[in-house]
Order: C-alpha cells, then sequence, then structure tokens
C-alpha cells in the first residue's frame, strides 16, 4: 500500500506527474440550481437518464450513476442553520438570528471521490481504469469490456455500468450525437466522472466548476484545496453553523482521503454517504495470505489422507 | 415599470447586481432569486459571506430561503401590509434617514386640499368616480402646482400612465426648483411626511401580523434589520421579481418598497437600491424598445386616436417644463429620423399624423376579448407560449380558434402552435379540429447562438452575444424574419397611391446583409438606436446631443451612446477582476452606462460622500466624480439655485438627484402617473378566503375586471360558495425550467431534472384534503381543473390569518400538453382580472380547492368544473342577500 494521501500509481509518472488536482464542494453555499449536472452533461456527452419524478423533495435525479456523473442532493429538515447558542439579554432564544425553528434545505452535489486508494483501480482487469497523471481516477471507454468487477468494489456506489439506451426505464430513447472516436458499442461499459480529464489535458477547469454560479464547486490542486476547506470550517464553526463537518478531507481516512471532498451541513448519512469508506481492496492481501494458508493446509491435509491410506 | 417610474423618475432597477455585494441588508420578497436568478444570486451569496442579513419574505421556503439568514413566511397576496407595517415602523420611531429624506424626497411637499386618504374614505382616495369606476388624479396634486402631463403615456387622455410612466413627470411651476409649498421641517399637516404618517398609522405589528399569516417578532425582525442596516454608514437593498407584479395591485407592492427605500436612504447608494429582476433574458430591453402596445422606443407614448389635435399639441402634452423630459421633441424627432429619414420633416411634422394610433387599452388581454369577439383575424405570436404562460389557457385556445390565421414563431411546436390538434379543449371535444378555421403557421426560429444580438438584462446592462454557428434549415432569427417581412411588404407597396400605404413607403429599411440566408446585420441596427448625426454621420455620444430640429436620428434616446465612436459599446467584455468592481468596460448600461441610477444621492446636500465606507460618487470642488458615470451634469455644483424660469435639466437644483423628475426629488407620493392611488394601501387579491382588515373596500377598486363568459371568478370572503374553493393558490417557477417551457421541456438535461408538473402542499393540508405523497391531486377553479403530482413538504405551511387557519398550494407553471415533458397547465386555473396600471394578471395569489387523485378526462372535466361553479353559484343566489362587502366596486 501507498504512504497516506499519495495515490497508488500517481508517482509512476516520473517527470510527467502534474500536480494533483480535485474538487472541494462547500455544500453552505449550494443553491442547488444543478447547473453542474447540467454541464457535466453537455461536456462530456452523457445521456439523459429518465425522465423520473421522484417525489424526494426537488431530486429526481436520485443517485450517481452511468448516466449522472453529478448529483445534487435535496434534504429538507426542521432544523435550525446555526447552533442555538446562549442569548445574550434581550435577545430571542435563537440568540438574536431569529431562526430559532427554521427549516433548513441541505444541498449538496455529490461526485466520485477519486479516492487515494481506489479499490475499482485495483479490480479492473482490463487497465480500463486508470490514474492519470493528475492523480484522478478514470475509465477509458474504448477499453472497458463492461466486465463490472469495479461496481460493488466502489464503496460509494459511484461506478456503474449504462444500460442499453432504448431498455431503460423512463428513457425518451435519447441519445446524444457521439462522437466516432467513444466507439460504436450500444453500451454495457462503465461510466462515470473524469474530472474532465480532457479539459484538464487543455489547461481548463471541470465543466461543473465552472458552471457553478456561486462557487461551492471549487476546482483546484489538492493541497490548496484542503487549506482552503480548513479556513472555510473555522469560519463556519464560529459563526455557529450546526452540524458544519468536512467529509473526505483526511488522508488517514479509509480510502486515503477523497481527490474529491466535502463541506457538509450534517453527517455525512444524511446526504446519503457512507459515513465510514474503507477500501474494499483492503484485505485482498490479507486475503490471500488467507487463502494461500487454508491452501497449505488443504494440500497437507490431503497429503496425510493419502498417506493414512496407504498405511 | 410605472411603480420605479414614477417613484424615482426611470422605469429600471435603480442598481446592479454585483452591487449587492455591498449591502448590509438584503431583503428579498416577490421573488425566488436563487431559483430564478441563479448567477445573479451569486452576489447576495457574497453579502452573506461579508457578513449581511439576507432576508427572504415568501409564502414558500423556497431555494432562496435555504440560503438566506432568515425567512419570514407570510402569505400570497399580503405584501403591502407587510411593507406598509415597515413604514409605519420606521415613522413611528423616527428611524427615517432625516438630511436624505428632507432634501432627496418630496416628504416636504405640500399637497392639495382636495387630496382625502383611504384611511378617511373607507378604503378609497379622493377623486374615485363610481360611474366610471375611476380617479379624479387632478384631487391628488401638489398644492399650487398646475399639473402638466409630464412625458408619459396617452392610453385614456392625458394623465400619464401605465407603462408609458415608465418615468415620472410632473408640471411647471417650480420656484427656484421647489414646488411652491413645502415644509422644511416637514410638520404642516398637508405636507407628504404627514400624510404618509397618517396613511400607515393603523398598520401596526400585531396589524401585519393578523394580515399576512407570520409573527409579530419575525415582522419586527425585518423591521429592525433595515433600519440598523440603513443611514450614512450602511446600505440595504430590496430584490424583487414577477412575485410582486403579477397581481391587480402589483405597481403599488413594488411602490411600497420605494417608499421603505426612500425613507431609509437607500436609493443611489452603493448596497442599496431596488433591484428589479427580469425574468427574461432581454425583458427589460422588451420595454425598453418596447413589445408593448402603448409606447415606442424609450417610453416615448404612442398617440392616442382622440386625444390630440395635433403634433403641437402632443408636444406641447407631453414636455415637461422641467427635469429630463423638458427635451422630449429631440427624443421624439430623433425616433422619428432614425425611422424615415429625409421623409419625415418639420414641415409634415416629422409625419406625425401618419403614425399608428392607439384607442383603447389594446393590451393582450383585451385583445384576447376581441378575439372571443370573432374581431381579431390574424395573431403573431413570437417567443411566447401564451396558452401555457398567460393566465386562462382555455380562453386564449378558444380565442385563437376564432382566428382566421395564427403565426407562431418559436424554436419548437409549442402548445400555441398546436392548440387545433392538441389541447385540454381537444381533449375534452370542446374543440374539433375539423370545425376549427384557424390557418395556423408555425415558422422556426434560430435560437441566440445562431444569431448576434445584444440582451439587455435586469440591471439595464446591454451585453452582445456573437452568432456561432448557422441556424439549421428554416430556422431564422427574429431579425431575419422582420427585415425580409418588412422588405417584402415595402416591395409590394412601392406603386401604391394609397394613403394608408404612404407612412410604410417612407420607412427607412436599409440594413446591410450577409451570409447566404441574408442575415442583416444586427450591428447596423445596434448603429441605428444609438443615433448618429444626420450631416456628419457623426455616431453620437449620448442623449444630451439629441436635437429637435431633425439633424440627429435616434432609435431609443435612452440607449444613445451605446455605439459610441462607431464601437460597439455592449460588446465590451473587460473583466471586472481588471477594474473596478463596477466594471464600467464590461457591455454597455443605459442610460450613459451608468450603473447606480440616481447615484448623486450617495453624497449628501453638499457633495460630500455620506461616508467613507458608502462612498460612490461626489462633488470634488469642480465636478462630480467617483466609482461611475455621475448621474447628475458633470460640473453643476450642490448649490445650485435654478433661475425662476429656468427649463428642463437647468430647472432642478444642485441638491435634488432625481434628474428625470420634473421637482428632481423622488416620489414618496405620487401626485400623478397612476391609476389606483397616490399611496400604496392593501387590498386583498381579488380571489381571497379573507376580507380586508383595514377597510370594507376589500380589492382595489380600480383593478381591471372583465365580462368574459369564459372567465368567471371564484366566490371570494363572505360570498356564499366561497368554500369551495376555500384555499390560497399561488405560481411559480423553478430552477430547471424557463417561463412556458418551450426552451426547457425540449431539452433532456432539463426535463429530466424537473420531468412532471406537481403541487406543494403542506402535510397540514395534505390531511386535511386526503393527500398522499408522490399521488395525483386535482387542483380546481371557476375556470378549469388540471391534475399534479403530490408533493407534501413543510416548506409551504399553513397560514394563521384573522385567527382562521388555512392553506396554500404552490403550482409550478411550466407544463403544457406537448415536449419532452409534459403536464397541466397551472395557468389554466388563473383568472384574467389585471392591475390597472400595466394590464398583468394576477397569478401569485387566487383561490383553489384541491382533491385527491386524478381530473376527469375528455368531456367529464368541463363538466366537473361546472358542476362546482354552479354550486357556488347556487349557494349564492339562495343565501340570504346582504350588502356585500365591496359593493362600490365597479366594473373597469
Amino acid at each position: 500500500m501507498q504512504p497516506t494521501g499519495v495515490p497508488a500509481g500517481w508517482e509512476a509518472y516520473g517527470d510527467e506527474k502534474q500536480e494533483r488536482v480535485g474538487f472541494f464542494t462547500d455544500t453552505s453555499v449550494c443553491i442547488g440550481c444543478k447547473a453542474c449536472e447540467v454541464a457535466c452533461k453537455e461536456w462530456n456527452l452523457v445521456p439523459e437518464d429518465g425522465l423520473v419524478w421522484t417525489g424526494e423533495s426537488y431530486d429526481n435525479t436520485s443517485t450517481l450513476g452511468a448516466n449522472s456523473w453529478r448529483h445534487v442532493a435535496f434534504v429538507e429538515q426542521r432544523k435550525p442553520l446555526h447552533v442555538p447558542s446562549e442569548p445574550e439579554p434581550g435577545q430571542t432564544e435563537d440568540g438574536g438570528r431569529g431562526d430559532g425553528d427554521a427549516l433548513r434545505w441541505l444541498m449538496s452535489s455529490d461526485v466520485c471521490k477519486h479516492c487515494t486508494h481506489a479499490a475499482c483501480l485495483d479490480v479492473c482487469p482490463t487497465g480500463s481504469l486508470f490514474r492519470t497523471e493528475f492523480g484522478t481516477v478514470v475509465v477509458q471507454e474504448d477499453i472497458c469490456n463492461g466486465c463490472g468487477y469495479c461496481v460493488p468494489a466502489c464503496p460509494f456506489g459511484v461506478l456503474d455500468k449504462r444500460d442499453i439506451a432504448s431498455d431503460r426505464p423512463g428513457s425518451m430513447g435519447h441519445k446524444p450525437d457521439l462522437p466516432a472516436s467513444l466507439g460504436t458499442k450500444e453500451d454495457g461499459r462503465v461510466w462515470k466522472c473524469t474530472l474532465c480529464y480532457d479539459r484538464l489535458k487543455g489547461g481548463h477547469e471541470p465543466a461543473c466548476a465552472k458552471a457553478c454560479p456561486t462557487k461551492s464547486i471549487q476546482f483546484g490542486p489538492l493541497d490548496e484545496l484542503r487549506e482552503r476547506a480548513d479556513a472555510r470550517l473555522a469560519k463556519l464553526s464560529d459563526e455557529g453553523w450546526n452540524g458544519a463537518q468536512l467529509y473526505g478531507r483526511d488522508p488517514g481516512d479509509g480510502v486515503g482521503g477523497f481527490g474529491a471532498f466535502f463541506l457538509l451541513l450534517d453527517d455525512p448519512e444524511v446526504y446519503g454517504l457512507p459515513p465510514d469508506p474503507v477500501v474494499t481492496t483492503k484485505h485482498v492481501g490479507a486475503m490471500w495470505e488467507n487463502m494461500a494458508t487454508a491452501a497449505a493446509v488443504l494440500v497437507v491435509g490431503v497429503a496425510a489422507a493419502f498417506l493414512g491410506g496407504r498405511g | 415599470m410605472p411603480s420605479l417610474g414614477t417613484s424615482f423618475g426611470r422605469g429600471g432597477a435603480t442598481d446592479f447586481q454585483q452591487d449587492l455585494q455591498n449591502s448590509d441588508c438584503i431583503v428579498i420578497m416577490g421573488s425566488n432569486m436563487a431559483e430564478n436568478h441563479p448567477v445573479g444570486f451569486q452576489w447576495v451569496m457574497e453579502a452573506r459571506e461579508r457578513g449581511a442579513k439576507v432576508i427572504h419574505v415568501d409564502p414558500r421556503f423556497t431555494r432562496t430561503s435555504a440560503m438566506a439568514t432568515k425567512w419570514v413566511g407570510i402569505r400570497a397576496g399580503s405584501d403591502i401590509a407587510f411593507l406598509g407595517g415597515i413604514v409605519n415602523y420606521i415613522l413611528q420611531n423616527d428611524l427615517h434617514f432625516e438630511e436624505y429624506v428632507k432634501h432627496y424626497t418630496n416628504a416636504p411637499v405640500i399637497i392639495e386640499d382636495t387630496y382625502v386618504d383611504t384611511e378617511e374614505l373607507d378604503g378609497l382616495f379622493a377623486g374615485w368616480d363610481p360611474e366610471e369606476g375611476k380617479y379624479d388624479s387632478s384631487q391628488w396634486r401638489y398644492e399650487g402646482m398646475e399639473t402638466h402631463g409630464a412625458a408619459g403615456q396617452r392610453e385614456e387622455g392625458f394623465s400619464p400612465k401605465g407603462e408609458q410612466s415608465g418615468h415620472g413627470g410632473h408640471g411647471g411651476g417650480l420656484h427656484h426648483g421647489e414646488p411652491p409649498s413645502e415644509d422644511p421641517d416637514l410638520r404642516h399637516p398637508r405636507c407628504v411626511f404627514q400624510i404618509l404618517k397618517r396613511h400607515y398609522q393603523r398598520y401596526t405589528p400585531e396589524l401585519v401580523a393578523d394580515t399576512c399569516g407570520c409573527s409579530v417578532e419575525d415582522f419586527l425582525y425585518v423591521a429592525e434589520a433595515l433600519a440598523q442596516n440603513s443611514g450614512r454608514e450602511r446600505t440595504s437593498a430590496f430584490c424583487y421579481a414577477v412575485g410582486w407584479t403579477q397581481h391587480t395591485v402589483g405597481v403599488q407592492y413594488i411602490r411600497t418598497a420605494a417608499i421603505v427605500q426612500q425613507l431609509l436612504g437607500n436609493i443611489g447608494r452603493p448596497g442599496g437600491g431596488i433591484v428589479a429582476l427580469r425574468g427574461h433574458a432581454s425583458i427589460q430591453g422588451s420595454t425598453d424598445i418596447p413589445t408593448l402596445f402603448n409606447i415606442l422606443p424609450g417610453y416615448l407614448p404612442m398617440p392616442h386616436a382622440e386625444y390630440y389635435g395635433g403634433f403641437d399639441n402632443f408636444m406641447a402634452a407631453n414636455t415637461s417644463p422641467t427635469g429630463w423630459w423638458g427635451h422630449f421633441k429631440a427624443y421624439w424627432v430623433s425616433l422619428m429620423k432614425a425611422y424615415f429619414g429625409e421623409h419625415a420633416t418639420e414641415d409634415n411634422s416629422w409625419l406625425f399624423p401618419r403614425l399608428p394610433r392607439i384607442d383603447e387599452d389594446n393590451s393582450a388581454y383585451w385583445t384576447l376579448g376581441q378575439m372571443l369577439e370573432g374581431k381579431v383575424k390574424g395573431y403573431v405570436v413570437a417567443g411566447e407560449n401564451p396558452v401555457v404562460g398567460n393566465a386562462n389557457g382555455k380562453a386564449h385556445r378558444l380565442g385563437l380558434s376564432k382566428l382566421d390565421w395564427l403565426v407562431v414563431r418559436d424554436v419548437v411546436e409549442i402548445e400555441t402552435a398546436s392548440f387545433w390538434y392538441d389541447s385540454p379543449e381537444i381533449e375534452s371535444g370542446e374543440l374539433k379540429t375539423g370545425e376549427i378555421g384557424t390557418e395556423v403557421f408555425f415558422l422556426p426560429a434560430a435560437t441566440h447562438t445562431e444569431k448576434d444580438g445584444s440582451f439587455t438584462n435586469t440591471q439595464r446592462l446591454l451585453q452582445w452575444h456573437w452568432q456561432a454557428t448557422e441556424p439549421k434549415l428554416d430556422c431564422r432569427s427574429e431579425l431575419w424574419f422582420y427585415f425580409h417581412l418588412g422588405r417584402m411588404i415595402k416591395q409590394r407597396l412601392q406603386d401604391s397611391e394609397e394613403e394608408r400605404d404612404a407612412l410604410v413607403k417612407a420607412l427607412r429599411w436599409e440594413y446591410p446583409t450577409h451570409s447566404q440566408i441574408q442575415e442583416p446585420s444586427a450591428e447596423a441596427v445596434l448603429a441605428e438606436i444609438s443615433g448618429w448625426e444626420i450631416g456628419s454621420g457623426t455616431f453620437l455620444d449620448g442623449y444630451p446631443k439629441l436635437r429637435d430640429d431633425g439633424s440627429t436620428a435616434c432609435g431609443c434616446w435612452i440607449y444613445s451612446g451605446v455605439y459610441k465612436d462607431g464601437i460597439n459599446q455592449a460588446a465590451r467584455k473587460r473583466p471586472h477582476w481588471e477594474q473596478t468592481y463596477v466594471a464600467p468596460e464590461w457591455a454597455w448600461a443605459w442610460p450613459d452606462n451608468r450603473r447606480i441610477l440616481y447615484n448623486r444621492a450617495s453624497a449628501d446636500p453638499d457633495g460630500n460622500p455620506w461616508s467613507e465606507r458608502k462612498k460612490f460618487v461626489w462633488w470634488n470642488g469642480e465636478k462630480w466624480t467617483g466609482l461611475d458615470t455621475p448621474d447628475f451634469e458633470e460640473t453643476k455644483p450642490p448649490d445650485y439655485v435654478p433661475p425662476d424660469g429656468a427649463e428642463a435639466e437647468d430647472a432642478i437644483a444642485g441638491d435634488h438627484p432625481f434628474v428625470m423628475q420634473a421637482d428632481g426629488r423622488s416620489w414618496l407620493y405620487v401626485p400623478q402617473g397612476l391609476e389606483d392611488g397616490p399611496l400604496p394601501t392593501h387590498y386583498e387579491p381579488h380571489e381571497s378566503p379573507f376580507g380586508n382588515t383595514l377597510y370594507s373596500q376589500r380589492a382595489n377598486p380600480r383593478r381591471q375586471q372583465n365580462q368574459l363568459a369564459e372567465d368567471p371568478s371564484n366566490p371570494v370572503d363572505g360570498e356564499p360558495g366561497a368554500e369551495l374553493y376555500p384555499y390560497v393558490v399561488t405560481t411559480y417557477r423553478l430552477t430547471e425550467h424557463h417561463t412556458a417551457g418551450g426552451m426547457t421541456r425540449s431539452v433532456p438535461y432539463l426535463a429530466e431534472l424537473q420531468p412532471a408538473m406537481f403541487c406543494e402542499v403542506s402535510p397540514e393540508l395534505a390531511a386535511e384534503a386526503g393527500l398522499e405523497h408522490g399521488g395525483w391531486a386535482t387542483i380546481y377553479s371557476a375556470r378549469s381543473a388540471i391534475e399534479a403530482r403530490v408533493l407534501v413538504t413543510d416548506r409551504i405551511p399553513p397560514i394563521t390569518v384573522h385567527g382562521r387557519t388555512t392553506h396554500q398550494v404552490g403550482l409550478p407553471y411550466h407544463w403544457g400538453s406537448r415536449l419532452l415533458s409534459s403536464g397541466d397547465s397551472a395557468n389554466d386555473l388563473m383568472h384574467m382580472t389585471l392591475d390597472p396600471n400595466v394590464h398583468i394578471q394576477e397569478v401569485k395569489a387566487a383561490t383553489c380547492g384541491i382533491r385527491p387523485g386524478r381530473r376527469p378526462r375528455g368531456k367529464a372535466l368541463p363538466e366537473f368544473v361546472a358542476g362546482i361553479r354552479e354550486q357556488a353559484h347556487a349557494r349564492r343566489e339562495t343565501a340570504p342577500k346582504a350588502e356585500p362587502a365591496d359593493v362600490r366596486e365597479t366594473t373597469a
């Protein structure tokens, strides 16, 4: 396993290695406009994902998937925006903020986390999934054979196989005019956020960050984003924001930190995110050892049986 | 925007959105800014990050509320009570910005003793004519001052009203720049300040809470926040949108905010102002260079068929002796020279006698009434989807079926184009395709990426965009369509000797074209709008250069200078990080590239900044200078006193910043220009489950009603049958869609984000009406019934008004029967009773009923609607006769 915070495979780029980049999504300023979802689809030619009204607040995307690489979650809560504080004399109980019994409507734009330790990459048998020179994780659509090993490997459920368009429930059968370079496969391959690898190559920021009107989605060198996030959390904590916390910022977590991390206003599970994600291939090494031991025991046992039989 | 026009002088947002970052408090009301103006909203977020209070007052908790530091829920249709309460709070507690109010507003002006307030006449102002159902506004005048029609509108005689009074103005009679009767100490019982105080004295926090359904504490929170964040050192801003305009008292909603902002001294200053958020990319542009029936470019009035003897009378009636409207003739003649070139001469009165005339209100809803009577032959619809976007879609579809021909220009085949084979009335059998005589032409339009042009946005900013790709197939730009249409008409009429064709023959119609499809040059049009000197061909650098002798041509005087030096100023794209935050070199704003209007008010009467923190434009001893183009004559000193007999801008004193007004002051009290009163007063919506807290006059007496059988009203509070339509209903937009949906329901990436029509209801209403989250509901009014999916949410809570709890039903209005995402149209439920000033429908507050399940299909639908309507009618018939609450109301 690589040292904490350094993605596997990235160092191998040598001179071609670029600064590791990522997203810091600050949900405290997300207005839920979904421009990120649309910009992503426009740039990356991602098909429409079915016209299904869910009744889950204003979220009709529901989840990340092969056809939704950004997903804005909407959480309606009866919870004040700020932590109730001791009122000063003459103030109301909410410390004069006037949001004592306020509603909260949390919005958060989710995306592939571009994990430092990415299980999807570990399990990909074709080499379609690879670590880029920017430290991000990308599927190469011309190599992916649709085996799907990566799908259960992702602790966030990001990786997903694209159905045959016309078979999808609720689909209008819309497919964008795909360029020939994407191949002619009717699909069945795995698709996810590339952190706009092609745009990065051209020196541009990813489409979602570019489209975000309130700088909720910030793109940049990961180290810098982490610093920015720490300062932001400190400010919000000072201001008494209820539940403000960073998610995926810590290189010591179960996936070695996210390349795309978040500032949330409640616990991750409130947004449908796993509270304590662990790289699913973490125990593969140990599993091989155990298996080898088991195999050895088996061999010895079998041999003993034969030997015993003769005796 | 006659509300801002009459209050301040120009019908446009007084501030620009980037400047909201400097606000200490932002009140968003009548607007869902985060959802409908997400890009501009970044500056509200910036202000919040800098510590500003962001307050959202709205019936619903929206994405804007979620970002606000405070949300106050109120009943739809009660905003004047809320804002009037703030006015009263300011006045009762002496929190007004005294120096600003005394010098810059008309607070000291004494009003004629003919004026009587609603407080004395139980909800009517002086001058009410019950026979005509109208006011005689001459009873609202300044004392001792002759009322001339300032430049303005002429729908019905000489008093400026409606969009035509997109600017203020008043007659002559100033004495050294002041109206003859003033009390500088604001104590005279008939001075505006005291009238204001009496008018709002009953708007106590308790009355506000009882009327609006909010708590006293929440109301006081807003009032205090505004007062604490205004003054020399601090400024507060208001942002509003159609949540205020789409009411039968919509103009007066905005007027109330204008009063609050004048009292607090927040106009013309950084971080202050009233930001009128416009709902389309160029809606501001479409009133500046109007698609309206009653004005010509630059808010010049469309002549009326009856009220003018001739050109000289027209000039006399429209030219204000004082203020910038003193140059009315220069604006007018320059427009005629742009239209008709050498054909418009002094000798033929610049072709005035041949100009088309209006003869009635002639607005869209009036035209629909004529259509329903079979009096309209043809109709051209461009960039609109009236059967979805306008109130009472069914009446519109029935109207269209009585035309001879209909032209629809749009990017997709919208519901207005398909009414004859795909509509609710075809489904119900009320219309039959084979029996409709209307010939429908659908002409595909080019999108904004397929043409050059400019958008004039919310903050009066003209921003140029370039064509990225050729339009496909038969798609053509609007410019192409109207240019070639005009060209072909002129061609056909070139040999005509008919008198009626003379004007068309006289039209200048010379625009260079390019590309295979002969696209006219949009820049050539912009150059004509900006204007030139005819002799030399020199491009004008602004409207002060316009002349009334026919030596200048200008297509829209307020836009003059946008093609200064022969350069497309609207195409400038220098980013704000390379200049000041005001970014004067990004695009071009009317007038004269000013970003904050009336910015002379950012300095005190002596010309010094009110404070270092709010420094913007000031007098440096020789001239006005600062961060913006001063909205004042550059070298007019602060102590300038106009000599007697001074005219136009020379009659405006050096300490009066509102240079478009005849008296240079902003108007707390509007003596002339509004149909429904000089001061805003709380009336209930046309349809409301509640009576008026203040007066027995229930709704706006001057609201514009109609007698159309296709537009029945629900019974209202106190009337038998009202209980069949017990809930308040309000319509709105979502981020994911654009207005009537033509541009978004057809786009997969947007359609999937909000794929179905739904209604928002509280858990309490769901329980009361038996609605199930995720299920279906049928919502009905006297007009129609629609179905929608049910979204049960805490975000639209029940309200308690006059001790009675009721519910509000929220309906997005984007859907129609076609395109990728289809659904019933919310506007089918709405009535066509209008604001009298601007003829806008009241779709933000009406009444409805709601039941679980899908609506009836086929002919069962009209039967269902009629069944409830007749039941209500029967209850009214059999009820004991009582004096109706609004007995004095007459139909306009």
